[in-house]
């Protein structure tokens, strides 16, 4: 059985335009089905609006789908009891684009990690000091972070913090939901290597929601395209990305940046003796 | 002072330091580069590189009483830095335009597009309303943006990021600026609109044969866009070469390493060519 089965979620969102009463419902999630598989990493790539972070939260719990079902190890998320759903809060997991505003700015880095231990593990100051510190060293930081608080680290580093509370209950799934969009390119190989690692050492799975194309490739198993709510395509290799026929799949990849100059796609001739016509009045 | 007919903007020897309590600390170092008409010069570098600083420094834009900015900035023979506010007002927006990464950002909120537009060009020229006007469509029209006239009458929380972007940049073409500053302009972009960006400012670029600064950390913007590179790391120039010497000999090791690590989608023996 796969460890996270969405089956046929549609999701809108309804409004009514003041006074008039109109019926303004927007689909954002159409008809969508997919299955994660443990220990696997299945990448999930759309343009801004297509729905990705509204499956993610879906996926999570936060946001209820009018159709469909969410099941997480069997059971379905949404109509399971309490104890059921701890359990599953336990083992699902996210990590969010901004790192500054998923922490606490009036905690420090001890206490942002150690809120899910306390709320799931009765463990004793020193040993729950110890496991921070594990987890700390785990994700590249040290001890003597454990005191700071939020601005006091980079971007990079407190998404590594972020990680580390995700990863501090050893669930089974996580959601990384343009975890490493907003890092420059050096601390986003670095966060793409670290949670390489991670997924080996804790058989995670993850289920990453990007619009980066190249991270997505390097973290994956699977992938799947989202376009204006609806999945496209979903592969079972990465290579089938690059055979695909259709039109939205071919302008994903058109707009993939050469990798060399040699290969770039902008090669406009300079002319530019015609100016503005106005613009010589100036 | 040596000054090249082809180079319109020189930076020599840029220092810049903060005044902490603790002392001075240095922020960027040694900055040396010119740029040429209708050339992009790509500005690599991880944050806290001083990529920012170093544009924020050509435009004069840092806080001066905390900072020491130490050097010369000339713009087609003019010096720069130690200008006076009131000059520098003249030359933002018309010789040095700017685009900033967050387009949601630059616009204030509470006026049209056609408002914050119209004010640019009046505000830098004796054009009338009308004719202000007038050349925003013109130059809109030009970089293939749909619906000029909708697209003034509209507010900007009323545009997508990538939208926004692109007539930002139909802004900071419109006065014909000599040089054009990018600070990052396609991070907050997905990667059709950071496409459709990058083309825009090649437009640009081949049409008014502006000079343009294009600062990113994605390299991939960089080869796309790029004739020459500036690799920037811990405030300092690592390395400058031509885009193709770089990617296809990097000298420096922190070069080298960037262009190891970065994601790539393809094994090296046949690199996926896409047609346009």
């Amino acid at each position: 059985m796969s460890l996270l089965q969405v089956k046929q979620v549609s999701l809108s969102f309804n409004s009514k335009k003041l006074f008039k009463g109109k019926d303004l419902s927007k689909k954002v999630l159409n008809d969508i089905s997919f299955a994660i598989e443990e220990g696997t990493c299945l990448g999930l790539i759309g343009t801004s609006g297509a729905g990705k972070s509204t499956l993610g939260k879906v996926i999570l719990g936060i946001q209820r789908p009018q159709q469909g079902q969410v099941l997480f190890q069997g059971y379905d998320i949404y109509n399971a009891d309490k104890a059921t759903q701890q359990k599953i809060r336990r083992d699902l997991q996210v990590v969010f684009q901004d790192s500054y505003s998923a922490v606490n700015p009036r905690m420090t880095a001890e206490r942002i990690i150690s809120e899910p231990l306390e709320n799931y593990e009765k463990l004793t100051i020193t040993e729950q000091r110890k496991r921070i510190i594990e987890l700390l060293e785990r994700v590249g930081l040290s001890e003597k972070d454990l005191k700071k608080y939020p601005h006091q680290f980079s971007g990079g580093q407190l998404q590594r913090i972020n990680i580390a509370r995700a990863v501090a209950l050893k669930p089974k799934l996580i959601v990384l939901d343009e975890s490493v969009s907003s890092l420059d390119m050096v601390t986003q190989s670095l966060i793409l290597e670290l949670l390489n690692e991670l997924k080996d050492d804790f058989g995670l799975s993850y289920l990453f929601i990007t619009h980066d194309i190249k991270a997505a490739f390097l973290i994956s198993d699977t992938l799947g395209v989202l376009e204006k709510g609806e999945l496209i395509e979903l592969y079972d290799s990465k290579d089938q990305f690059f055979s695909s026929k259709h039109p939205i799949v071919k302008r994903l990849r058109d707009s993939i940046l050469a990798e060399h100059p040699r290969f770039r796609t902008l090669t406009t001739k300079a002319n530019w003796v015609n100016t503005n016509r106005l613009s010589k009045q100036l | 002072m040596k000054s090249n007919e082809q180079n319109i903007l020189n930076v020599r020897d840029l220092h810049v330091q903060v005044r902490t309590p603790e002392g001075l600390s240095t922020l960027v170092q040694n900055i040396n580069f010119e740029m040429e008409k209708g050339k992009i010069l790509g500005l690599v570098g991880e944050s806290g590189s001083g990529k920012t600083i170093t544009s924020m420094s050509i435009l004069q834009l840092l806080d001066k009483k905390r900072m020491n900015i130490e050097g010369s900035i000339t713009l087609h023979g003019r010096e720069l830095n130690g200008l006076e506010n009131k000059e520098m007002r003249k030359i933002r927006g018309k010789d040095i335009a700017f685009i900033m990464q967050n387009p949601m950002n630059a616009f204030t909120p509470v006026f049209t597009i056609g408002h914050q537009f119209v004010e640019t060009i009046r505000t830098h020229s004796s054009l009338n309303k009308k004719q202000a006007k007038e050349l925003a469509i013109d130059t809109m029209q030009s970089v293939n943006l749909p619906n000029p006239d909708k697209l003034l009458k509209s507010y900007p929380f009323q545009l997508s990021g990538g939208m926004l972007q692109r007539v930002m940049i139909a802004m900071a073409a419109c006065l014909n600026p000599s040089v054009i500053i990018a600070d990052e302009p396609t991070t907050a972009l997905d990667l059709h609109n950071q496409l459709l960006v990058l083309r825009l400012l090649d437009k640009v670029r081949s049409r008014y044969g502006t000079s343009i600064l294009l600062i990113s950390h994605d390299l991939g913007v960089i080869s796309e866009m790029a004739d020459d590179v500036i690799v920037m790391q811990y405030g300092r120039i690592v390395e400058s070469a031509n885009v193709f010497d770089l990617f296809d000999h990097p000298e420096h090791e922190y070069t080298k390493k960037l262009l190891r690590t970065r994601p790539t989608l393809y094994s090296q023996k046949q690199p996926y060519t896409y047609m346009l």
